[in-house]
């Protein structure tokens, strides 16, 4: 018998992971890697509360986050690449057109 | 010691190992294949629980169709190791304490609250019968418009990563 | 009951001749401008005197409620008019005068290029004057007070390009509203007092009160500061400086406003609020000191002044004293008989200087003029019959209403009589020195030249001499003349005191036995000291032509001071003007507007911009600095959920 407790708490190591993976990590690419294993980390636990409470919604809803962050994953990747076609790096620190 | 917990931990485990090697990893292609090992235990994780339809799913999609796709991105653009620049000091010096401390924070109202109600394993057992029926009745118009979103994503797609000339001409 | 007589049309008349020759004037003909403006102060003065047809027939005071104006709580103040003996008196006088001068300046003003504005000003002037002089209560009153004062500074400013003629209005207004300050004040202790400002009420609330004997109460505040209000409206010391600079507007404008009706608004005043000085003996004291302080000392100065007009201004000053100190010895109606006469003879005085002013070209200075008795022989008589009027020879009108004066004055005190007398022989003596400097001797200005000059506004004469002026200018001279000469036999027999009896009562002073003798005796002095005055201007102006040199080098210092009106004028400019401008600038401009308003408002702009600059460094434009401080800010979200959820 598993705690509940005991998935959340690897639900939330996985997301602080990611949020640190985003923050340290400067190829472009990790950080998108980093982005989709917060979402993972989101999906366990709406699949552990799902059980907990026997609420079906709960992994419908797993389904529909997997569907937007593969949409997600797909314009991302398009625009990485767009970018890097004229900025011929995949260095974050070397984005940034957008400063004041 | 039940099984259980024992399944639970060892997936655990991997998906533990799988998080902390992304971090650790200097070249793309190594992060992209630890993940690629944390999805596949959070595959167990889910059928532990009981959700073998969105295990299943996990395991189709975004281990078989995202990661691919990620490293196929990665082998494209010849993404080499990462190179030591100087980045932000606020990213190190009031981000990671931040994120630290929130889930610091969590875990400790997480295990105050929580109890010790144990989770059974396959509580919740997810046949796809049952997820079509609350998907295509209860869920439809989210459906919906989740397939007008993948659309929007496909056309987004081919036209960010399309070359500039060709599509220069499109436009004339 | 009494019928309607319509009193308020008689404001209004000439308000509706400001109005048209206001708005429509400047683009109308001088023909048409000249009718509106004669039209609306004839119909006003024919207005008056059907009025005073119809007097016998009233029942007095005559009431006549127009319109609502103030209610509030138990305070009500309505627009009203009130007519007694007094108002007709004032009625008369000031439309009368001020129709004749109306014509006079259709003459003297017709070059002018402004020409609508001034009529427009004169109208303006009518309506507000009336309104004062008719009003029923005090708030009304104000309104016209005011009212007079504004239209006096656009009359003498109406050359505005002059510099000295703007600040000369400018000075006339701001010394005008000090005076103003202390007249507000009485009006809110009458009103916080009797709860009303009507004439009526407030007079019925003060009647049964005694006399205050001690000196400090409440209806002796009362009265002083309606004086010192008086003191600033009819130029009485201290505030009498604005009136010779009033001389830099149209001679007319001195005419009317300077000498026959606003001026004498503040004896109007004090006459109409006798029931409150009545019972406030030292507030009386302090009339009758300071007109007949300021009597004889305008009177000094005038005997040194070159300029003709500004020698009338002081006697204007000086007369205007005459008539507080009637006032100040309970002798009201005395003081409203010289009012009258005085507007007859001053106003005289001054058409026929603009006259001789209009005559020689311009010029004002008297040393420049001279044996112009043969050039201007129409403007000669007439001023002549002024002189001796203003001079209290008899049976001209000055002689009856100046010794009526002097006799109340001797009743109360002696010393006020003596001051009186010895101001009578140097009124006498400057005025006759005006006559014999400008129409005996010889010519000594320059030959009047073809081109125009500035100060009145003809510019198209080309003759070498003096010449008469028009008809239209003689006229109002010749009628005003035939008034002073008999004006002033209504004061035979005490008529006129009888007249205005049921406004101030039967008489202040009572008459002891054997005064018959005493007050022919003191007739009989006045006349002496009047001729004496004459002999010695004849002396020093006409026989003897080089003495008045030899006298004033002899009184060296002193006539020099005598001469620059004893530098009040520098003194008050020391004390106050130039404290207060210095304390402007350095305090509230440097200080208040730059260092504290300007520094406040600059350093929010500043402090803004500082703020900004150092904020900005968060839009670095890294991704990663971003994400940091997202990460950041929710841990303090999540932090303050949990203390929430805790509490």
């Amino acid at each position: 018998m598993v705690p509940l407790s005991y998935y959340l708490l690897l639900s939330g190591f996985l997301f602080a992971c990611g949020v640190v993976g985003f923050l340290i990590k400067r190829n472009i690419i990790t950080i998108f890697m980093s982005i989709e294993l917060m979402l993972n980390g989101v999906n366990l636990s709406f699949v552990a509360f799902a059980a907990h409470w026997h609420a079906l919604s709960g992994q419908v809803f797993v389904f529909f986050v997997m569907v937007v962050a593969a949409a997600e994953a797909a314009v991302g990747l398009a625009i990485i690449i767009a970018v890097y076609r004229t900025r011929e790096t995949l260095n974050v620190d070397q984005l940034n057109l957008l400063k004041l | 010691m039940s099984f259980h917990l024992i399944l639970f931990l060892a997936f655990g485990a991997v998906c533990v190992g799988g998080a902390v090697n992304l971090l650790a990893q200097r070249h793309p292609i190594n992060s992209a294949l630890s993940l690629i090992a944390v999805m596949a235990a959070l595959a167990g994780e889910y059928l532990l629980l009981g959700a073998e339809f969105v295990a299943a799913v996990q395991v189709i999609v975004y281990a078989g169709a995202i990661m691919v796709l990620f490293v196929f991105v990665i082998m494209l653009l010849n993404a080499g190791e990462e190179e030591e620049t100087k980045g932000s000091r606020v990213a190190l010096l009031l981000g990671v304490p931040g994120v630290l401390t929130g889930s610091v924070l969590t875990a400790w109202v997480v295990l105050r609250h929580s109890g010790t109600e144990a989770v059974p394993i396959g509580a919740l057992p997810g046949h796809p019968t049952d997820i079509a029926q609350l998907l295509f009745h209860d869920f439809l118009l989210p459906f919906e418009v989740t397939s007008v979103l993948i659309l929007i994503a496909i056309m987004g797609a081919v036209v960010l990563a399309s070359k500039p000339e060709s599509t220069a001409r499109k436009v004339d | 009951m009494n019928p309607m007589l319509n009193l308020w049309l008689i404001p209004v008349l000439p308000l509706a001749g400001a109005a048209i020759n206001g708005f429509l004037g400047r683009k109308s003909s001088r023909s048409a401008v000249t009718t509106i403006a004669l039209f609306f102060s004839g119909a006003a003065f024919a207005m008056a005197l059907w009025v005073a047809m119809r007097f016998s027939s009233l029942t007095l005071p005559y009431h006549e409620y127009l319109a609502h104006w103030i209610r509030s709580g138990n305070f009500s103040v309505d627009f009203a008019f009130y007519l007694d003996q007094l108002s007709l008196v004032m009625l008369l006088v000031v439309t009368g005068v001020g129709f004749l001068i109306h014509i006079y300046s259709v003459g003297y003003m017709w070059d002018d290029p402004s020409y609508y504005r001034f009529f427009s000003y004169l109208n303006l002037f009518m309506f507000f004057m009336l309104t004062l002089v008719l009003a029923s209560n005090y708030l009304m009153m104000f309104i016209g007070w005011e009212g007079v004062g504004l239209a006096s500074y656009l009359l003498i400013g109406f050359w505005f390009a002059k510099d000295s003629a703007a600040s000369a209005g400018k000075k006339a207004f701001i010394v005008n509203r000090i005076g103003d300050f202390g007249f507000l004040i009485a009006l809110f202790l009458l009103i916080k007092h009797f709860g009303s400002l009507n004439f009526d009420q407030v007079f019925q609330s003060v009647k049964p009160l005694g006399a205050e004997t001690a000196g400090a109460g409440l209806l002796t505040a009362i009265g002083i500061l309606l004086m010192i209000g008086a003191c600033g409206k009819s130029a009485q010391i201290p505030l009498y400086i604005w009136l010779p600079d009033a001389m830099e507007g149209p001679t007319p404008v001195s005419a009317l406003i300077h000498a026959a009706t606003m001026v004498t608004a503040g004896v109007y005043m004090v006459a109409r609020s006798h029931v409150i000085f009545e019972r406030a003996p030292m507030a009386l004291t302090v009339v009758a000191i300071i007109g007949t302080l300021t009597a004889f000392f305008a009177a000094t100065i005038g005997i040194a002044q070159t300029d003709i007009k500004k020698v009338l201004a002081y006697s204007t000053v000086s007369q205007l004293g005459y008539m507080f100190m009637a006032c100040g010895v309970g002798a009201f109606s005395a003081g409203i008989f010289h009012l009258m006469t005085h507007a007859f003879f001053k106003g005289l005085l001054f058409l026929a200087a603009g006259s001789v002013i209009h005559a020689v070209g311009g010029e004002q200075d008297m040393r420049k003029m001279g044996g112009l008795k043969s050039y201007i022989p129409w403007t000669f008589l007439t001023m002549g019959i002024a002189t001796l009027a203003i001079s209290g020879i008899p049976p001209l009108a000055g002689f009856w209403s100046k010794d009526e004066i002097l006799w109340k004055a001797y009743q109360a005190s002696w010393v006020y009589w003596l001051i009186g007398l010895i101001t009578a022989f140097i009124t006498s003596f400057y005025m006759f020195r005006l006559l014999y400097m400008t129409f005996f001797g010889d010519y000594r200005g320059a030959q009047v030249d073809a081109h125009g000059h500035g100060s009145h506004g003809h510019n198209e004469h080309g003759h070498g001499e003096p010449h008469e002026s028009p008809m239209v200018m003689l006229v109002p001279l010749m009628i005003l003349a035939l008034l002073s000469l008999v004006g002033g036999l209504v004061g035979i027999g005490n008529h006129f005191e009888h007249f205005l009896a049921p406004v101030f009562g039967p008489g202040g002073v009572v008459v002891e036995s054997g005064s018959g003798i005493t007050e022919k005796l003191l007739m009989i002095v006045s006349v002496l000291v009047a001729a004496s005055g004459w002999w010695l201007a004849h002396l020093l102006y006409c026989a003897r032509p080089e003495l008045p040199q030899k006298i004033a080098d002899s009184l060296g210092g002193f006539y020099e001071a005598v001469v620059h009106k004893y530098y009040i004028d520098e003194l008050y400019a020391a004390l106050f003007v130039k404290p207060l401008i210095d304390g402007s600038t350095r305090i509230l401009w440097q200080g208040v507007d730059r260092k504290i308003i300007d520094a406040a408002v600059n350093d929010a702009g500043d402090g803004a911009r500082h703020v900004s600059d150092e904020v900005r460094h968060m839009q670095s434009g890294n991704i990663r600095s971003y994400a940091g401080w997202i990460a950041a800010g929710s841990a303090v979200v999540i932090a303050f959920m949990i203390w929430m959820g805790v509490r």
